[in-house]
């Protein structure tokens, strides 16, 4: 496979270097692998702090700036970062409001997180965490490890650094990005796999004429493989996994995401069927966000993410927000 | 029963780097069969890093080799691995505390406590389809390191029948069975290079 890069080893580094290059807005330490808002602490307001594996830019350090995360920490490729980052992070965004972790739900960052949460508490730091797990696809029982946080994530990430940016409380940034945790969940869908540096090839395979429903964001394979199915077709199926499992009682906001590989083109022509979806579905949707939010490297395919608001989340959700990412309203 | 010094403790470990560093691509394959394709890159890290940390400033106590080494493995690996191996070094290397030299017994009963710290963390038992599978029975075969190498093998070798219900294979249910557990089969390396290290003294 190839790839537009220096060596496996030095993708990461290579990224947040050219990072910092592009956007001195933020601050980047390559080094460490901690992205700052520039302006970071700012006084009397809760520190977000978000991190994970790379390879799912925009996530998180294209998320970080006024409105959204203070800070987040890039591990390896689809690899947890380490407390050492997390600690680093929260001392360089405490302004003494305290510290917010949003944290997806995978084994590993769990068990940093909380590791990190334990060390930046010691050092008087106070810390909240919020677990994000939308993942409609992967059954949520005491036999496995529960569902995955994918692309609920922006949403608690925007609306909770809405909230932070307002002036909130930690408690009440807290419960809003629990509240929006709690009403976000996604459907993934891989039309092709994803290829890590680190291992050259596709880390599955996936032949032609099939599709992979209820993938995650790792490469993982997912749980039902099918054959080729159109976007409407596809949407209706996402569309019906997670409406099985919440029924709206109000308005949502939707994200249409690509996974890495899947055009706009299509991606566009996919959200449309999505919408129809909900619309034959009585699901009112207030906000739609189309795009490459939440990827998973060179993976081909899409995911959808709805997340039920109230007049509070969607004036949260319509506050301006200045980030590589994400950007309106100002 | 023989005792065992710091330099013992740095001599597995060295080697275990050594192991983790020539069997990265295998672990990293069967990782990408039911998990993210990416432990034997993670582990092969955080191993060379343990090894270039005990070769610059080697401890002086079996204690604090094992401290040390579970330190630099939450601070390189992430993912799960790196908390999870780093606590099993850590507790162990508390369990021995400040003594120069330790004989085998305490060797297996903090290994032991290692192993126990690392299934609560985990929240995973012998069954589940991860690193305990190979953990758990490699410590209740300890004092004989020959043993627990065997016995970490053979719990390896049965995880391909299990399904997964810990760790990322859970997510794919019934179709994580026929596969080796990636972790579990990273721990062997370090019963590998134990019994190695104890045939050599």
């Amino acid at each position: 496979m190839k790839m537009l890069i220096n060596g496996a080893e030095r993708v990461v580094d290579d990224a947040l270097r050219g990072m910092a290059a592009a956007h001195p807005e933020l601050v980047v330490d390559a080094e460490n692998r901690v992205v700052v808002r520039r302006d970071a602490p700012v006084a009397g307001k809760v520190g977000l702090v978000s991190g994970g594996g790379s390879g799912h830019e925009p996530l998180h350090g294209g998320f970080v700036g006024p409105g959204m995360l203070d800070a987040a920490c890039p591990g390896e490729v689809f690899t947890s970062p380490v407390p050492d980052q997390m600690v680093r992070a929260a001392a360089a965004v405490h302004s003494g409001a305290g510290v917010l972790f949003v944290v997806k739900n995978y084994t590993g960052d769990v068990l940093n997180f909380d590791m990190a949460a334990e060390l930046a508490e010691e050092d008087g730091i106070e810390v909240a965490k919020v677990l994000v797990r939308d993942d409609v696809a992967v059954t949520d029982s005491l036999f496995t490890a529960g569902r995955r946080g994918t692309g609920g994530t922006l949403f608690v990430e925007k609306l909770a650094g809405a909230a932070a940016e307002e002036g909130a409380p930690l408690a009440r940034v807290t419960d809003v990005a629990r509240r929006v945790a709690d009403a976000s969940r996604s459907f993934g869908v891989a039309l092709g796999a994803p290829t890590t540096p680190a291992k050259g090839s596709p880390t599955f395979d996936l032949p032609l004429g099939e599709l992979e429903l209820g993938i995650g964001i790792h490469g993982e394979p997912g749980r039902e493989r099918r054959a080729m199915m159109t976007a409407g077709e596809i949407a209706e199926a996402s569309v019906g996994a997670i409406l099985d499992d919440l029924t709206p009682t109000g308005p949502v906001l939707l994200l249409v995401n690509g996974m890495g590989a899947t055009p706009l083109l299509e991606l566009y022509g996919f959200g449309g069927e999505v919408i129809r979806v909900l619309r034959e579905r009585r699901v009112e949707v207030a906000r739609t966000l189309v795009g490459n939010y939440v990827t998973s490297l060179d993976m081909a395919g899409c995911s959808v993410t709805l997340c039920q608001v109230d007049e509070e989340l969607l004036r949260l959700w319509d506050a301006p927000v200045v980030t590589p990412g994400l950007r309106w309203g100002r | 029963m023989a005792f065992r010094d710091a330099e013992f403790f740095r001599r597995w470990l060295t080697a275990a780097a050594g192991s983790f560093d020539a069997e990265a691509d295998r672990l990293t394959e069967l990782d990408s069969a039911i998990g993210d394709a990416d432990h034997g890159s993670n582990m092969r890290r955080g191993m060379l890093a343990v090894a270039a940390a005990l070769e610059k400033e080697p401890p002086g106590t079996p204690g604090a080799v094992l401290l040390l080494s579970g330190r630099t493995l939450v601070s390189t690996v992430g993912g799960a691995s790196g908390p999870l191996y780093g606590t099993l070094l850590r507790r162990a290397g508390k369990a021995l505390g400040d003594a120069e030299r330790v004989d085998d017994a305490a060797v297996a009963e903090a290994l032991t406590a290692g192993v126990d710290a690392v299934s609560q963390l985990a929240g995973a038992v012998a069954g589940d389809k991860t690193m305990l599978d190979a953990l758990r029975p490699a410590v209740e075969a300890l004092p004989d390191y020959a043993a627990a190498r065997e016995a970490a093998a053979r719990g390896a070798e049965a995880t391909v029948a299990l399904r997964a219900r810990k760790g990322r294979a859970s997510y794919l249910g019934e179709r994580s069975v026929g596969h080796m557990d990636p972790g579990a089969a990273s721990s062997t390396l370090l019963f590998h290079a134990l019994a190695r290290a104890a045939a050599d003294e």
